[in-house]
Formats: C-alpha cells, sequence, structure tokens
C-alpha cells in the first residue's frame, strides 16, 4: 500500500508532521493498527538500522526518526490497548554506584527504545538497594547496569548478590557493559550477558526476551 | 597579541612561560617530558580497603619511577587522578596523594630523580541530575579535595570541569549544534570562571601551581562517540575547535599550565598565552583510540599515556610500561630538538596524520594559530566559539575540495548541515536560550550558571 511505503520514508527521514498525518489517514481509511505498526512505523525503522549499520545515518538520525516513530505510535496507542498488545519487554538500566558516566548508558537506552522496549534509567551512581527496589515495584524482564571504570565494575557482582539475597535473582536476566567489562568479567560475577557496544545490547536483550517474553 | 607572533614559532618541548614545580622540574624549558597517569586494577575504592588502595598506589609509584631511573630518566611528572571516591571523601584523596608525594621525594633524594605530582579532582558535582554547579554539598567536596590535596604535596592542579555537560551529553547524540555551541560559548564559560577563581585562589593559599583544565567532557566524548560511528567526525571537529575559548578561561583565571593532557584544544591555547601544555596521542592507546597519535605530540611540553589501569603485561606491569614507552617518545623529540631539527621533526609529527580525519586537521599548528588569533581579535566567548566553528566547516569544506581530506557521502551531508547552522545561527546567545531551555528542561539549572 502506497500510504505506508510514505508513512516508512517519513519515519526514515525524520519528518514528524507527515507521518502523523498519514497515521491518521491510514485509520481513517479503516487499516489495521497492527498494519500500520509493522509495516510503516517499524519497517521504517528497520530501514533506519540498515542505514545505520552502513555507515550511511549517524545516531542523530536514528534518535530523530525513533522520536518520530513514537509520537506516530501514540496516535495507534488507544487501538492497542483495546486489543490488548503487549510491549516487547521492560529493562531497567543503571549506571552502578561510584560511576558517574553515563552516555554509553543513554545511548543503549535511546537505542532499545527506538527498538520498541519500554526503559526506566536510575541513572548514575545507583546502589545495589536502588537496583533491587526498583526489580522489585517494576519487574523488569531484564536489569542492565554500567561502569566505564576498573574500580567500579566490581560493585556489579554486589548487586547481583543482592539480587539472589533476596531472591530475585531468577526473575530477571541481568547484562552488563562498558569500557573496562568484557564477557568473561559477566560470566564470572554470573551476569546473564554482556554487550560491547549499543548495537548489540539491543540483540541481546531481544535474544534474551525470545526466551522470557515470547 | 598572541603569545607567538607565527604557527611557525610553535614546537614541541619549549613555552614561553616554563613551569617550575615539584623536584626541581621545570616543564617547557626546552625538554618534553613524560607524564605518566595510572589508574588501579578492578579493585573495589572505599575506606574499609583503604590499606589496599594505598599500597597499590604506593607500589605502582614505585615502579614507575624506578623505570625512569632505569632508562636515565632525569625529569617525570606523576598524575593522580582522583577517582569519584577520592573526592566525595577529601581526606582519602588526600592521603594517596601524600604516599605517592613521599615515594617521589624517596626517589628524589636516593636517585637524584625530577618529579613533579599533578593532582586531578573529579568533577563530582555532576552527581546529582541536575547538577548543583555552585551551591551543592558536592562543590563543597571539590573545593575541600583540592585545598587537601595541596597541603598533602600536588604540585599541580587540575579537573577536566563538567559544566554544562548535561545539555552535551544528549546535544551531541542528538546533533543539537545549536546547544552544543550555546553551552562552550555561555554556560561552560560561566561554570569555567566560577571554577577556576577558586582554583586559582586555594592554588596560591598553599603555594602549589594552579595547572588547567580540558574540555575532555565535551570534545573527547565526542571523538570516541564519532570513533564508534555513532556521530559524524566532522561534527566531532567542530566541537574540539569551538573548545579552545572554554578551556581558555582557565588561564584567563590564573591557571600557569601545563594544561591538561586530554585537552586536545591546547595548542591553541599555548599560542595565545605561551603557558606549557600536556598532550596525548599514541601512547595513550591503552586508555581510547584517537585519530591524532601523532600529530597531538607536535606542540606538546608534557607527553602523556592518559590513563593505565594496573594489570600484567609480558614487558611487566601496564603503568611501567607505558612508562617506558612515554620515555621513548620523549627522548626521540628532545634529541631532534639537540640537533635543531624540532620543526623538521614537528612537521613530520603533523604531516604523518593531518589529512586522515578531519580531527586529525583541527591539531594543526596553522588551524590552531588561527583559532587563537580568533579568541584573541573576537571580544566575547560566545562569538568566538561560534567564529572557530565556522573556521571548521569551511576549513574542511575547502580542504576536501581540494583533494587533500577525504569524506564519505554521509560525513559530507554532515558537513552540509554544521554550515547551515554555524552560518544561521542567532548574533544574541539569549535566543538560543529559550530553544535550550524547552528542550532540556529538567536537565540543568539556570541559577546554577549565573543565568537569568
Amino acid at each position: 500500500m502506497h500510504e505506508l511505503h510514505l508513512l516508512s520514508q517519513a519515519v526514515l527521514e525524520g519528518k514528524e508532521d507527515e507521518a502523523r498525518s498519514l497515521v491518521q489517514n491510514l485509520l481513517a481509511m479503516n487499516v489495521n493498527p497492527s498494519r500500520i505498526l509493522n509495516e510503516g512505523l517499524i519497517k521504517g525503522m528497520d530501514m533506519v538500522g540498515e542505514k545505520f549499520r552502513a555507515g550511511e545515518y549517524y545516531l542523530p538520525e536514528v534518535l530523530l526518526a525513533s522520536k518520530v516513530m513514537h509520537s506516530a505510535f501514540d496516535i495507534l496507542k488507544s487501538r492497542f490497548v483495546d486489543v490488548g498488545i503487549r510491549t516487547r519487554g521492560k529493562v531497567v538500566m543503571g549506571t552502578v554506584k561510584g560511576d558517574l558516566h553515563d552516555i554509553g548508558k543513554n545511548i543503549v537506552i535511546a537505542m532499545l527504545e527506538g527498538a520498541g522496549f519500554d526503559v526506566v534509567d536510575l541513572g548514575v551512581d545507583v546502589d545495589s538497594r536502588t537496583f533491587v527496589e526498583n526489580v522489585q515495584e517494576i519487574e523488569p524482564h531484564v536489569l542492565g547496569m554500567s561502569a566505564l571504570l576498573t574500580t567500579t565494575m566490581p560493585y556489579m557482582k554486589e548487586v547481583i548478590e543482592e539480587l539472589e539475597r533476596e531472591g530475585l535473582r531468577k526473575r530477571v536476566k541481568v547484562i552488563v557493559g562498558g569500557a573496562p567489562v568484557n564477557e568473561r568479567f559477566a560470566m564470572e560475577i554470573g551476569a546473564d550477558g554482556y554487550a560491547e557496544d549499543a548495537g548489540e545490547a539491543v540483540q541481546l536483550v531481544r535474544k534474551l526476551l525470545d526466551v522470557e517474553v515470547g | 597579541m598572541l603569545a607567538y607572533s607565527s604557527p611557525e614559532e610553535v614546537v614541541f618541548g619549549r613555552s614561553k612561560h616554563p613551569v617550575k614545580c615539584g623536584f626541581n622540574v621545570v616543564i617547557g624549558d626546552g625538554e618534553v617530558i613524560p607524564e605518566v597517569n595510572f589508574t588501579l586494577p578492578s579493585v573495589k575504592v572505599c575506606r574499609d580497603n583503604l590499606r589496599e588502595i594505598r599500597k597499590l598506589f604506593r607500589d605502582i609509584t614505585t615502579r614507575v619511577l624506578m623505570k625512569c631511573v632505569e632508562l636515565s630518566q632525569e625529569q617525570v611528572v606523576v598524575e593522580l587522578e582522583h577517582v569519584f571516591e577520592m573526592t566525595q571523601d577529601p581526606q582519602f584523596g588526600a592521603v594517596v596523594t601524600k604516599d605517592i608525594k613521599e615515594t617521589m621525594a624517596e626517589f628524589h633524594e636516593k636517585y637524584g630523580l625530577r618529579s613533579a605530582l599533578r593532582v586531578t579532582v573529579a568533577d563530582i558535582r555532576h552527581r546529582t541530575r541536575p547538577p548543583r554547579m555552585r551551591n551543592g554539598e558536592e562543590v563543597e567536596k571539590v573545593f575541600e579535595s583540592f585545598r587537601m590535596c595541596a597541603d598533602a604535596g600536588a604540585d599541580i592542579l587540575s579537573i577536566e570541569s563538567t559544566g554544562g555537560k548535561e545539555i552535551t551529553d544528549r546535544a551531541i547524540v542528538e546533533g543539537d549544534v545549536e546547544a552544543i555551541l550555546f553551552v562552550l560559548g555561555v554556560m561552560a564559560i560561566k561554570d569555567m570562571e566560577f571554577l577556576w577563581r577558586e582554583i586559582v585562589n586555594i592554588s596560591e593559599r598553599f603555594g602549589v601551581v594552579p595547572g588547567g583544565d580540558t574540555a575532555c567532557g565535551f570534545a573527547n566524548t565526542a571523538m570516541q562517540l564519532a570513533n564508534m560511528g555513532m556521530i559524524p567526525r566532522v561534527m566531532a571537529a567542530l566541537v574540539r575547535l569551538a573548545s579552545v575559548p572554554r578551556s581558555y578561561i582557565a588561564v584567563k583565571m590564573g591557571a600557569k599550565g601545563p594544561l591538561k593532557d586530554c585537552g586536545y584544544e591546547n595548542p591553541a591555547i599555548k599560542m595565545l598565552c605561551g603557558v606549557p601544555i600536556s598532550m596525548e596521542g599514541k601512547a595513550s592507546a591503552c586508555a581510547h583510540s584517537s585519530p591524532l597519535g601523532n600529530i597531538a605530540a607536535a606542540t606538546c611540553d608534557l607527553w602523556s599515556n592518559e590513563s593505565v589501569q594496573d594489570v600484567k603485561l609480558l614487558g611487566g606491569d601496564a603503568p611501567e610500561v607505558f612508562t617506558e614507552i612515554l620515555i621513548y617518545d620523549c627522548r626521540l623529540m628532545n634529541a631532534a630538538a639537540k640537533e635543531s631539527r624540532a620543526f623538521e621533526f614537528r612537521d613530520l609529527l603533523v604531516a604523518s596524520d593531518k589529512y586522515l580525519d578531519p580531527q586529525a586537521l583541527m591539531l594543526d599548528p596553522d588551524l590552531m594559530y588561527r583559532a587563537a588569533q580568533i579568541v584573541e581579535n573576537v571580544k566575547d566567548p560566545y562569538h568566538q566559539v561560534v567564529e572557530t566553528a565556522k573556521l571548521v566547516v569551511d576549513t574542511i569544506s575547502q580542504e576536501t575540495k581540494e583533494g587533500r581530506l577525504r569524506l564519505t557521502d554521509s560525513e559530507r551531508r554532515w558537513l552540509g548541515k554544521l554550515g547551515d547552522t554555524v552560518y544561521n545561527i542567532p548574533s544574541d546567545w539569549s535566543e538560543i536560550l529559550e530553544h535550550v531551555e524547552k528542550r532540556y528542561e529538567g536537565f540543568f539549572l539556570m541559577e546554577e550558571y549565573g543565568l537569568p
């Protein structure tokens, strides 16, 4: 359908007003909301992802497209609530105690949101108690921790131990990342996964949630 | 008037105003000196294991200084860059400072090794969000940490200050160039004035050297994102050169140098006022990658490795290995100077990197000199920032057009976008303030920058 193609293009080119207007037109034409989402908005984001991987797009363009997608999706949301469609999954993210670096974490969050996940950002310098309380309250599918310093990465293990003490560990997948962290460290501290960069983090969460959320 | 009458006069190892400090170290007086920075291995930093942390720092310092002795290196600067806990608990940072300085004193006494200690306090003000830059508990701890470290034996005081970073972190990834230039030309300037007035006061009170600041939180953030393909390299180049007016404020407030190693904008400031500068390049690959490995050395007075964690390598522990690398880099530059071939060697350092990346092009002494002229001739910092940004766009466009610098199609597209923004940006920064307030609502507090 030509209008769905135009909607994908509007997402790709970051044209918010055009995307919103197209969604309204498609709804007025009684096109199924799922079709608008999948063949218009998500297809547009997939095209953005391809251009990003090919080095043709940069993060500002990805984030703009994501903003356009979410803005247009707001119009569709009520239709999905009616039919009870779930989000792709909930993620809680934070930079661990003693570490104030957050740009890497923020990029991961932006990419996850762009991929359709609900993300709660706990910010920087987050202690184990705060992580645990948010896991109890929000019940995320995934908990992500970030550290940029060799002196703060050991704290990730403390958080995992606290989750175990509180009986929460089996209820949430834990992923870790940051410059000094690697796969081996992640396995040593009992995390479920490690991602080298934001793109890998999205793939990792997708992989984990395919198992957990279905 | 600039400190140098031409970029052709500016070279590594020599500054107009050398700095004497520590155990008879003279920086910028004809010799490039290694500046060694190290960080801890993966270990928890807290009061509970203070004894272990102190031992680690003493051991690493001993190994670094012994390597200098073994290789007949006569002068060295050691940098202690605080991790969060060392500033959050000023006594902690001071104790480690004292330990390192005592070790340096032992080597001075025993081997005659001339050394100086730079202490870089962590800017913990951005721990709270939005950050309390002037009125919070953290700012008091930052100043107290400076006082206590100065009292405990620091010779040079520095900081990687973060005023405005709460906005640029987002603005850089969203490509909001207008907001980036507003921060660098207004918010960061106001914060630097506030911060450095007090750092200079403390330095004078304790008789230590107020070193300098760096735009690491802005320009190096952009460089790393560009390295990862997250943002265009032309944008990172723009952030780099547009940082010159901001980092210059430390010197305007009384900093004497050596400016901080990760401030790749430093050459322009050396050209402006003749202070010695620390730089980092190929030997800082242990901490981060860069496209500036050689060109960064062209006008340095200290040559640094940025930061290396204390891990075992085949050749020894990483801090001593990188001390050795720095020593050999410095030897080569100093040998060139002794043979009256310093400028020839400088030009090779420049030529080897200059056209391989737009960010390297920014460090060309000729371009740095033009940026320094802008800061000298343009009245206020905001317009200095805008004019340096225009210089970046014009220079990259020209070099690309003439085939010396190659850009991908997507980089060219972004260069066009950058040009549109910088040539159409409001002349009055208050017109941008409204945009920044709206788009970054909740990210910053106006009163913490003295904004109306």
